[in-house]
């Protein structure tokens, strides 16, 4: 059964897009839901700390594996018939994991990802959730001892893996334009686009809950895209026009508005394109109750638009909550090449005649990618001066 | 050829003087929603020397068009720095117009402007004579002297000025003289020395002596109560309530217009609902007064108001543009035969309204022309965005194919200032936009609204003008002599024609 819930293509059941809003060089475009369930409640929880330590697996304090980064809020879930009005805006909760100090660092440890706390709350860490997915990606390593592969990747896989982001306040546009954003009435969710090129979607279940968690967008992170194309003061504006020809009463007139604001939403459906309607890897993080969380991913092909997310849909396929985070080109091709790896066996010819290259080139292909710590040294060496002879 | 040249020419300086008073309407240098405060002040600077440099004559007389107070002051700080004009009947007006416009300011921005002449160097034969003859028409000096004197003691010594009788010494030694006769001096010598003092000051001077004596909030403003304006019993209710227990009562039938929509749209939504009748009866009274100064009258009218989260304006201009929109909503139905309001986001009671939603002002503006208005009111910061131009679009077709007689008018009623088009934001060329501050000057700028749609030509601004120089000067030498001759000050001496 559910099996049935898990995505296999993004659909926007259920929501409709508004006209965007223009603030520099960033456009938001507005998510509107006219059916409103209800019965899925989300509300944000501050965590004040530099640093957050998410205890994956094992115990909060102790070995076990780790998933580190500053997370300044949580969200909290709850879904629920009867008592789902009363969690809006609650603050009665006991503190949550466990603060220590390291230094003057105050250092936040926490229990999982996504962590249930009552019969129907669940605690989520927002996005990552979807990143840890993402750097758990073949984490393991090789499955096979090649000769090629450090002892270090035989033992540990690809710990630590590493990726970089941007945080929202990095950018300034990025705060004037949700400074600036007027929330429509019906509003569950936003497309967030820097110089047109898609960066997130963000989409939750109920209008008062996205009025709450409206300014935390400026909290997340972004990829690399958010901080390109600096020199573009102003996003390029898309005049429609009505027809005029097809005017001829105030009801006209109405009919030719309407369309417009049809127009807008293909419009807006269209520029989304990479992520919505495109397939999706997609995997079960946490059955809650009739809803099913998920993260996903699409295809991880370098000549696509990357797109990595998480989603909770309803059992009737609407998608009640959505976040997701646009790749770069480097983690793409980072992904990409662990991808292929994988799926020869971590044979380096076998991957490399896949790739339609040679065993030198994806060599450096991986040290460049930052993963030459996978490979022995020599193997390196090797390639590099083949590189340099020019074979 | 020539005459090409010239058409053009004529055109263009038609449109530079509807743009600059267009901005003097609106702009006040401070924060907008969308726009910051240095961005504003740089633009409306510019502005101001653009149009002094190129058409100084139109310049001065915008001093009458009923602009903002912060733009007639600049305009005077910037008549002044350039020195007198040099023909004689010109040097006459101008003179007349800044002696006149100085005079109209409410105290503190007239005082402000004469400190403001120090700190910008501006010294000259004219300016001195100017300042000379504010201080000489003041009715009460002395009060001046206490409540401004950082201010007029700038003034006395930039222009070397000589006050008569005690005011001099007391400018420059302040309380450290042994005593005065006149009976406010000695109060203010007084209250650095004895509490009982403080009550018989202004409240703005008593407020910092009573920090320095130490005085409890809460017994200061229940004690300084009876010397409150009317400007400050409606700023403290909040912080009084807060801190004194008491709200200084507050006599809503004196209020402006504008201030009373402010007032009301501060308060929370349940003291709203509470004092409905209250704040609705006052906001009638404050429009029917407004319109007994400048009488309109309109036939059928429908008002498209903005009330989308923009109109929250910002922290210095706080909710300006939906107070504006809220006292428009009184003062159209007041002045209109038939009225209808139609809001961004529907209201059942305008009283209750407040800034929230998107802007979406086609479906307003659509029933507005469904229902057949033969004028229509905009009142917005321009922006709408749901969809974006869907007003420009909707007004071109309108105009092109249901409405080419022009019998419905359409005017756009703009508080807020565009530092980057010098102008109030417009919605295309269909539509005139005129800027605003106060919803008292919507008469005002209704009749100007003919020459923002360039249906006018610059020969009718012109006359427009020397028309409003004209019966401004002579209302103001009416008010010179009637104060000269004692008659109260608040008599309603003040008559403003009507030009819709």
């Amino acid at each position: 059964m559910s099996d049935a819930r898990l995505i296999q293509r993004l659909e926007p059941k259920g929501l409709r897009l508004a006209p965007s809003q223009v603030f520099g060089r960033i456009r938001l475009v507005p998510v509107l839901r006219d059916e409103v369930r209800g019965d899925l409640r989300f509300a944000r929880r501050d965590y004040s700390d530099a640093v957050s330590v998410v205890s994956l697996e094992g115990p909060l304090t102790g070995r076990g594996l780790k998933y580190v980064s500053y997370i300044p809020h949580g969200m909290v879930v709850s879904w629920t018939h009867r008592q789902t009005e009363a969690v809006f805006g609650t603050r009665l909760q006991a503190p949550e994991g466990k603060r220590v100090k390291v230094g003057p660092v105050p250092v936040r440890l926490l229990h999982r990802m996504v962590h249930r706390e009552d019969r129907n709350q669940l605690r989520m860490l927002p996005l990552h959730l979807a990143m840890e997915g993402f750097l758990a990606l073949h984490f393991g390593g090789p499955d096979i001892a090649w000769a090629e592969y450090s002892r270090e990747a035989l033992s540990h896989g690809l710990s630590p893996r590493v990726e970089g982001v941007v945080p929202g306040w990095a950018s300034t546009a990025l705060d004037g334009a949700l400074r600036t954003f007027e929330v429509h009435e019906k509003q569950v969710g936003m497309l967030l686009f820097n110089a047109d090129e898609l960066l997130s979607a963000f989409i939750v279940a109920h209008p008062d809950d996205y009025r709450l968690l409206h300014r935390t967008l400026l909290e997340d992170f972004y990829g690399d895209l958010l901080l390109q194309y600096g020199y573009l003061m102003e996003a390029p504006e898309l005049g429609l026009s009505l027809d005029a020809k097809r005017v001829s009463s105030v009801e006209d007139l109405r009919a030719e508005v309407a369309r417009m604001r049809a127009d807008w939403a293909a419009f807006h459906g269209f520029m989304a394109g990479g992520l919505f309607g495109v397939e999706v890897t997609s995997r079960k993080v946490y059955e809650a109750g009739p809803f099913l969380l998920q993260h996903f991913h699409t295809s991880l092909l370098p000549s696509e638009e990357n797109h990595l997310g998480e989603a909770i849909v309803s059992p009737d396929g609407t998608l009640e909550y959505l976040k997701t985070y646009r790749l770069s080109a480097a983690q793409t091709r980072r992904a990409y090449l662990l991808q292929r790896l994988a799926t020869s066996g971590w044979n380096l010819d076998d991957a490399a005649e896949e790739l339609g290259s040679t065993r030198q080139d994806l060599v450096l292909r991986l040290h460049n990618a930052g993963f030459g710590y996978l490979l022995k040294d020599h193997v390196l060496e090797e390639a590099r001066r083949s590189k340099a002879r020019g074979s | 050829m020539a005459l090409a040249a010239e058409v053009r020419i004529e055109q263009v300086a038609r449109e530079d003087l509807v743009m600059f008073v267009n901005a003097c309407f609106s702009c006040t240098g401070q924060r907008e929603f969308y726009g910051d405060a240095r961005g504003q002040s740089v633009s409306i600077e510019f502005l101001h020397q653009y149009i002094l440099g190129n058409y100084r004559r139109l310049y001065r007389r915008t001093l009458a068009a009923g602009i903002n107070h912060f733009n007639q002051a600049q305009i005077i700080l910037n008549l002044l720095a350039v020195g007198s004009p040099a023909d004689a009947a010109e040097r006459r007006e101008e003179g007349a117009l800044i002696a006149a416009a100085l005079r109209g300011l409410p105290s503190q921005r007239a005082y402000r402007v004469l400190e403001s002449l120090r700190s910008r160097h501006i010294n000259n034969r004219r300016t001195r004579a100017i300042v000379r003859e504010y201080l000489s028409g003041r009715s009460s000096l002395p009060f001046d002297a206490v409540k401004y004197r950082a201010k007029l003691r700038a003034a006395v010594v930039h222009g070397h000025l000589k006050l008569d009788g005690e005011l001099g010494p007391f400018l420059f030694h302040g309380w450290k003289k042994r005593v005065y006769t006149q009976p406010l001096l000695e109060t203010f010598r007084k209250a650095h020395f004895a509490q009982e003092a403080l009550y018989e000051l202004p409240y703005t001077v008593a407020e910092g002596l009573a920090q320095k004596h130490g005085v409890p909030r809460d017994v200061f403003l229940q004690r300084i109560e009876p010397r409150l304006t009317q400007a400050e019993r409606l700023r403290l209710q909040e912080s009084a309530a807060r801190e004194g227990g008491v709200e200084p009562p507050v006599d809503l039938s004196r209020a402006p217009l504008t201030k009373l929509a402010l007032y009301a749209l501060s308060m929370t939504d349940e003291v709203r609902e509470a004092r409905r009748d209250e704040l609705h009866t006052a906001l009638e009274r404050a429009s029917a007064r407004v319109l007994a100064r400048a009488p309109a009258s309109l036939g059928r009218v429908a008002a498209v108001l903005d009330n989308s989260y923009s109109s929250s304006g910002s922290l210095q201009k706080r909710r300006r543009p939906l107070g504006v929109a809220l006292a428009a909503h009184y003062l159209l139905s007041a002045s209109a035969r038939e009225y209808r309001a139609f809001w961004t986001c529907p209201v059942e009671e305008p009283l209750r309204v407040t800034a929230r939603g998107q802007t979406d002002l086609a479906t307003p503006l659509l029933d507005a022309l469904a229902w057949g208005a033969e004028l229509v009111v905009i009142v917005s910061d321009g922006y709408d965005n749901d969809p974006p131009k869907a007003v420009a679009e909707l007004t071109r077709v309108f105009r092109e194919r249901l409405d080419p007689g022009r019998r419905t008018a359409l005017v756009h009623v703009n508080p807020v200032f565009d530092a980057e088009e010098y102008s109030p934001r417009s919605f295309g060329g269909a539509v005139a936009t005129v800027g605003v501050r106060d919803a008292e000057d919507v008469p005002t700028v209704l009749g100007f609204a003919r020459f923002a749609e360039g249906t006018a030509s610059l020969a009718e601004l012109e006359r427009y003008l020397s028309a409003r120089v004209a019966s401004w000067l002579e209302r103001d030498a009416r008010r010179n002599a009637s104060v000269e001759v004692g008659v109260a000050p608040g008599a309603p001496v003040s008559v403003e024609e009507g030009e819709a």
